[in-house]
């Protein structure tokens, strides 16, 4: 060879990862809530990076050790990537831990979302905004909704943290979730999960249901239980008693 | 500036290397200095049904890590002077095929040539990414089969996110269909898909139907691009496609079975 190439190169990049804010720091309650929402969508969770921010936490005095938290997160399948808004001894934590530390940007969310709308299509890189609160709900800040022009082909993933707007096909393969509502403007033919985050109040509404499971917060239905009569047809769907209700849009 | 077109499908053995050298002909003959590159390292082919290998001396990766020139590697097609083509290379690792090294390359390409055709290996694997990377245009070559659909559709999401022109935020790949391999009479008989379906599915402009065609196996023994057999249907269809890429109405040919004396005799299946 003539020329050998360089052994490395620097390049600049952003790095996806989504955000644990923690509002309490009882270990019990925080794994109990993880895994509750680990097994509503597993997929998205496994081998997630996850950036700790403990402001919140540590605005209510609550002394969390930063080690424990790391170790747990670490047990149930996550890869703690970050920390933020630690105190001196919890930073301290980190660095013996190789975890980076970043520096907390005050204003707004740090993944706001239309940031996030031209990453989500990209099946390796997933945005979430994730909030855990096991004892008092915090504040609740709304959410834009997600507004998707282009196809969602198979092998793609969405993510959004509020509503969900699809104006094209989604294909088999494809897997679209919100935390919220998702609207479907055309033909479903993936996975689409509403209120993954356990809101049953979801619904789920689509021109053309072909899909292959729809979910609203956890419970499920695959095209084997779809109604034949209202294939092809405009839905919505809610969830009443625990039971996913599929009624055509007149 | 040249236009860079990738010819890609996801499936394997659906007629990439067959549609990159028909249409890389085609734009050569319609006067536009073309160049086609082969992406797949280690199962070279294209310089097989261009009818080049035996002048092959330098590859693409040779020209990557700056043991060959582009000039040096770049051979001029024996029936066409706007038409080049840049082989890959039988021996090397893909691990030879970079983005740096690949985008250097296509610039370079790119001063000179009116059009780049890319052809991609099948998968979703580095050598099928790199080969989608920087294009402009997609030609999503399928067969009206189930699982070949289903791996365009995984390739168009890969066409829209993971592009230059998507990390860049710049106006997303055209993106084209190009059903090839269709037997009419299997499409009648409900054995293959027929184009509804397959758009049902893909919902994509139509760049043409290249039916399933023996002329297409003589062509690649013989070294010629079925493009220039121009008796054949497959050789009518690509000059079709091209013509439409170009800017041409044409009406879709060959959707539907005919049936010809011979057919009935000896064809009729079903
Ligand atoms: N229209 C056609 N009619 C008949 N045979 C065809 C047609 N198109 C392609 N073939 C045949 O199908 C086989 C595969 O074609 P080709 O090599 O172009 O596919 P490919 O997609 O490039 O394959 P690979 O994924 O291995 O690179 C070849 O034997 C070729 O002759
Ligand atoms: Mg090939």
């Amino acid at each position: 060879m003539l020329n050998t190439p360089p052994a490395l190169e620097f390049k600049s990049s952003t790095f996806f990862a989504p955000i644990l804010i923690l509002y309490t720091h009882d270990m019990v309650a925080i794994e109990q809530t993880l895994q509750e929402k680990i097994n509503l969508a597993p997929e998205f969770f496994r081998d997630s990076p996850l950036i700790i921010d403990l402001r919140e936490l540590n605005k209510l005095n609550q002394d969390l050790d930063f080690v424990q938290i790391t170790q747990l997160l670490r047990r149930i399948g996550f890869f703690p990537v970050g920390i933020r808004g630690g105190n001196e001894q919890q930073n301290k934590q980190a660095r013996t831990l190789s975890i980076p530390i970043d520096t907390v940007r005050e204003q707004g969310n740090p993944i706001t979302i239309g940031e996030a709308q031209k990453q989500e299509a990209v099946p390796e890189v997933t945005v979430a905004k994730e909030s855990i609160s096991p004892i008092a709900a915090p504040p609740q800040t709304p959410v834009a909704a997600t507004l998707i022009t282009q196809p969602i082909r198979s092998g793609q993933r969405i993510y959004a943290s509020g509503d969900l707007i699809i104006l094209s096909q989604v294909s088999a393969g494809a897997e679209i979730m919100a935390e919220g509502n998702i609207h479907v403007y055309n033909t479903l033919r993936g996975r689409a999960l509403a209120g993954v985050h356990g809101n049953t109040a979801a619904r789920i509404f689509c021109f053309d249901l072909q899909a292959e499971l729809i979910s609203i917060a956890g419970d499920y239905k695959t095209s084997e239980d779809l109604n034949k009569q209202t294939y092809k047809n405009p839905v919505q769907i809610y969830l009443q008693n625990h039971a996913l209700i599929i009624k055509e849009i007149a | 500036m040249a236009r860079i077109i990738v010819v890609t499908s996801g499936k394997g053995g659906v007629g990439k290397t067959t549609t990159s050298a028909a249409i890389a002909m085609g734009l050569a003959k319609a006067g536009h200095k073309t160049a086609v590159i082969d992406f797949d390292v280690g199962l070279r082919n294209l310089d097989l049904i261009l009818g080049c290998e035996r002048r092959v001396v330098y590859d693409f990766i040779n020209v990557i890590n700056g043991e060959a020139s582009l000039n040096q590697a770049l051979i001029r097609d024996k029936n066409c002077n706007l038409l080049y083509i840049l082989p890959a290379s039988q021996t090397r690792d893909k691990d030879a095929l970079t983005e740096e090294g690949v985008g250097r390359v296509l610039d370079e390409l790119s001063k000179d040539f009116a059009y780049i055709v890319c052809d991609s290996p099948a998968g979703i694997e580095k050598g099928a990414n790199l080969a989608l990377y920087f294009a402009d245009d997609a030609f999503v070559v399928t067969n009206p089969e189930v699982s070949s659909v289903r791996d365009s559709d995984r390739m168009l999401g890969i066409l829209s996110s993971k592009s230059r022109r998507a990390e860049r935020n710049e106006d997303p790949i055209k993106e084209y269909l190009l059903l090839t391999r269709y037997d009419a009479d299997r499409v009648k008989s409900g054995e293959m898909l027929s184009l509804e379906d397959v758009q049902e599915i893909l919902s994509l402009e139509l760049l043409g139907i290249i039916p399933e065609s023996k002329s297409v196996l003589s062509a690649s023994n013989a070294g010629i691009p079925v493009i220039l057999d121009e008796k054949s249907e497959a050789g009518q269809a690509y000059a079709d496609v091209v013509a439409r890429y170009l800017g041409e109405k044409r009406p879709h040919r060959f959707i539907d079975a005919k049936h010809g004396f011979l057919r009935r005799l000896f064809g009729g299946r079903k």
